[in-house]
C-alpha cells in the first residue's frame, strides 16, 4: 500500500485535485432533495404498498377464505377465519393483517386465486401505536375491484353438451380468450 | 477609558461575536456540505434553517447532565472546559482590528501554540476519564496526531516569524503591508493549512472521532452541555486556525477600501470554506499513513522550508 502511495504520488495529488474540483462544481448544481411532505416522489402504479381486499364487479367480496395468502406469507402477518354464507359461498369471517410485520413482498397477491388480496401504491401508514398497525377486515376491504376490473371468481362458461355451447346457459358467461392475456 | 475597561470591553465584544458566530458556523457547514453533496441541508427551523443550531442547543441544554458511573468524574467534567477555555483564550492574541488584539502580547504566536498544546490535554483527559474503549482509542489517536502535527505547524509558523522578525501578531500583520506572506511562503502556508486541519481533528484527519469505527472517539461518553462544549470548541477551533492563518499568511486586516475587521472576516471565511470543502472532498487517512505523512513528509518539508528561509534572511541581512 505504501509503495503504491510513493510510486504514484503525483497521480494521487492529481486525483485529489480532480475530486476537489468536482465537489466544488457540485455546489452550483440543483439539489436532488425531494422535500417530502410538500413534494412527493412519483410512485409506480404497481408499487407494493398497503394491502387491500377487493370486491368483484358485482360488489361481492372476492376473498373465498382459502388461506393461501396466510400460508405463503413469509412473516406470518396474515390471519383469517373462513366461513360460509347461506348459499354456501365462502368468505372470511374476520381477516387481519399485521402491518408491523408485513414486508410487502407481494407473495399473498401472487398466491391469491381470486385476485382478492392486492397491494396498492399507498405507503403512508405511520402510526404512533403498534397496535394500530393491525388492520381488521373493515380496514382492509375496499368497495372497488382494484386491479382486474372485470374478474369474478364465480363467473363460469360451463361445458359444451348437446344443443348448448359454452356460455349459453343461464348464469354462464362466454369463455375468456386466455390468449389475450399474453403479452 | 481606562486600559482595564478597554480590555474588558474588547473581551466582551470578542466573546459575544465568537459565541454568536460559532453556532452560525455549524449551520454554514451543514448547509454547505449539503450543497457539496447536492442536498439542501437543514432548512426547516426558521428562515433557511438558520435556527437549526438554536434548536439543537435547546435539545442539548434540556438533556440530563450525565456523568457515567464508570467514568472518573473530576477529569471527565474538566475536559470539555479545558477545550473551551484554551480555544477562547487563544483568541485573545488574534488582531481582529487595526487596534490589535485584546492583549498585545509580544509572544502572541507562541501563546497560540501553547494554548493549542494545552488543548490536547482536554482530548486526552476526556478519553482516559471516560473509561471506555472507543473514547480511549480516540484519545490515543488524537493525542498522537495533535502532538505530531503541532511540530510541523510550529515550524511553518517559525518561517513566518523569521520574515516578520517578531512573535507579535500585530507586527506580523504590519510586516505584510506590502505583500502577504502566502506569496513569500507558499510551502509554509500549505504545511500550516494541512497541519491546522490535523490540529482541528477535521476530515481528512478526523481519525480521533472516526464515527464508523470509534462511534465518536474521545467524546463518545459525553452528552448534554458537556458535549455541546466539545462541539462549540471544535467550531471555535476552526475559527481560531482560520484566524491565525489569515493573520500570518494573508495579512490579517490589511486590504483596500474595507475596514480591517471586514477584511479579517472575509479572509477567515475563505479558510473556513476551504476546511469545509476539504471535508466534503477527502476520505479519512489510515492511521499509519497519517503518522508517516506527518513525520516523514510534513515535518521535513517544514524544516527544510525553515532552513531555506533562515538562510535567505541571513544572507539578505549580511548583504545590506
Amino acid at each position: 500500500m505504501r509503495v503504491q502511495w510513493n510510486d504514484s504520488r503525483l497521480a494521487t495529488i492529481r486525483g485529489l485535485a480532480r475530486g476537489a474540483w468536482i465537489i466544488f462544481k457540485m455546489q452550483f448544481r440543483r439539489p436532488v432533495t425531494i422535500q417530502y411532505p410538500e413534494e412527493r416522489a412519483p410512485v409506480a402504479p404497481r408499487n407494493r404498498g398497503r394491502i387491500v381486499l377487493t370486491r368483484d364487479p358485482d360488489g361481492e367480496e372476492r376473498c373465498v377464505g382459502c388461506y393461501l395468502c396466510a400460508v405463503v406469507c413469509p412473516v406470518d402477518c396474515i390471519a383469517l377465519q373462513a366461513t360460509e354464507d347461506e348459499h354456501g359461498r365462502r368468505y372470511p369471517e374476520w381477516f387481519q393483517i399485521n402491518f408491523s410485520r408485513c414486508i410487502y413482498c407481494g407473495f399473498c397477491e401472487e398466491a391469491c386465486p381470486t385476485y382478492a388480496i392486492q397491494l396498492t401504491p399507498d405507503y403512508e401508514m405511520g402510526e404512533y401505536k403498534r397496535g394500530h398497525l393491525v388492520y381488521e377486515k373493515e380496514d382492509l376491504l375496499i368497495d372497488g375491484p382494484g386491479k382486474r376490473h372485470e374478474y369474478s371468481f364465480y363467473r363460469h362458461a360451463g361445458v359444451t353438451i348437446d344443443g348448448k355451447d359454452k356460455g349459453e346457459a343461464i348464469d354462464e358467461k362466454t369463455p375468456v380468450d386466455i390468449r389475450d392475456l399474453l403479452p | 477609558m481606562s486600559p482595564t475597561g478597554a480590555i474588558l470591553s474588547r473581551m466582551a465584544i470578542t466573546l459575544g461575536v465568537l459565541l454568536l458566530v460559532g453556532p452560525l458556523l455549524v449551520w454554514v457547514e451543514r448547509r454547505l456540505l449539503g450543497r457539496f453533496q447536492r442536498r439542501l441541508g437543514p432548512n426547516r427551523v426558521g428562515p433557511f434553517g438558520l435556527l437549526q443550531t438554536v434548536a439543537d442547543a435547546i435539545k442539548l441544554f434540556t438533556k440530563e447532565d450525565w456523568v457515567p458511573p464508570f467514568a472518573d468524574p473530576v477529569p471527565y467534567v474538566l475536559a470539555p472546559m479545558i477545550l473551551a477555555i484554551t480555544v477562547l483564550g487563544a483568541f485573545a492574541v488574534v488582531p481582529f482590528t487595526d487596534a490589535g488584539a485584546i492583549i498585545d502580547l509580544d509572544i502572541g504566536l507562541l501563546f497560540f501554540l501553547a494554548m493549542s498544546s494545552v488543548g490536547v490535554y482536554s482530548v486526552m483527559l476526556a478519553g482516559v476519564a471516560s473509561n471506555s474503549k472507543y473514547a480511549l482509542l480516540g484519545a490515543m489517536r488524537a493525542a498522537a496526531q495533535m502532538i505530531s502535527y503541532e511540530l510541523a505547524m510550529a515550524l511553518s509558523l517559525a518561517s513566518v516569524v523569521l520574515l516578520a522578525g517578531s512573535f507579535n501578531l500585530r507586527d506580523i500583520v504590519s510586516a505584510q503591508a506590502g505583500l502577504p506572506f502566502v506569496v513569500l511562503q507558499p510551502v509554509a502556508f500549505l504545511v500550516f493549512v494541512v497541519a491546522g486541519l490535523a490540529e482541528l481533528k477535521r476530515a481528512p484527519f478526523d481519525l480521533p472521532e472516526a464515527e464508523n469505527e470509534l462511534v465518536a472517539g474521545f467524546h463518545t461518553e459525553y452528552s448534554s452541555m458537556k458535549f455541546a462544549l466539545f462541539f462549540l470548541g471544535e467550531y471555535l477551533g476552526m475559527m481560531l486556525v482560520a484566524a491565525i492563518a489569515a493573520t500570518t499568511f494573508l495579512g490579517g486586516g490589511n486590504g483596500p477600501w474595507l475596514p480591517a475587521p471586514i477584511w479579517f472576516a472575509i479572509k477567515m471565511a475563505l479558510f473556513i470554506y476551504l476546511f469545509i470543502w476539504a471535508r466534503a472532498t477527502l476520505p479519512r487517512f489510515r492511521y499509519d499513513h497519517l503518522m508517516s505523512f506527518g513525520w516523514k513528509f510534513l515535518l521535513p518539508v517544514a524544516l527544510l522550508n525553515l532552513m531555506v528561509t533562515g538562510a535567505i534572511v541571513v544572507a539578505r541581512a549580511a548583504g545590506s
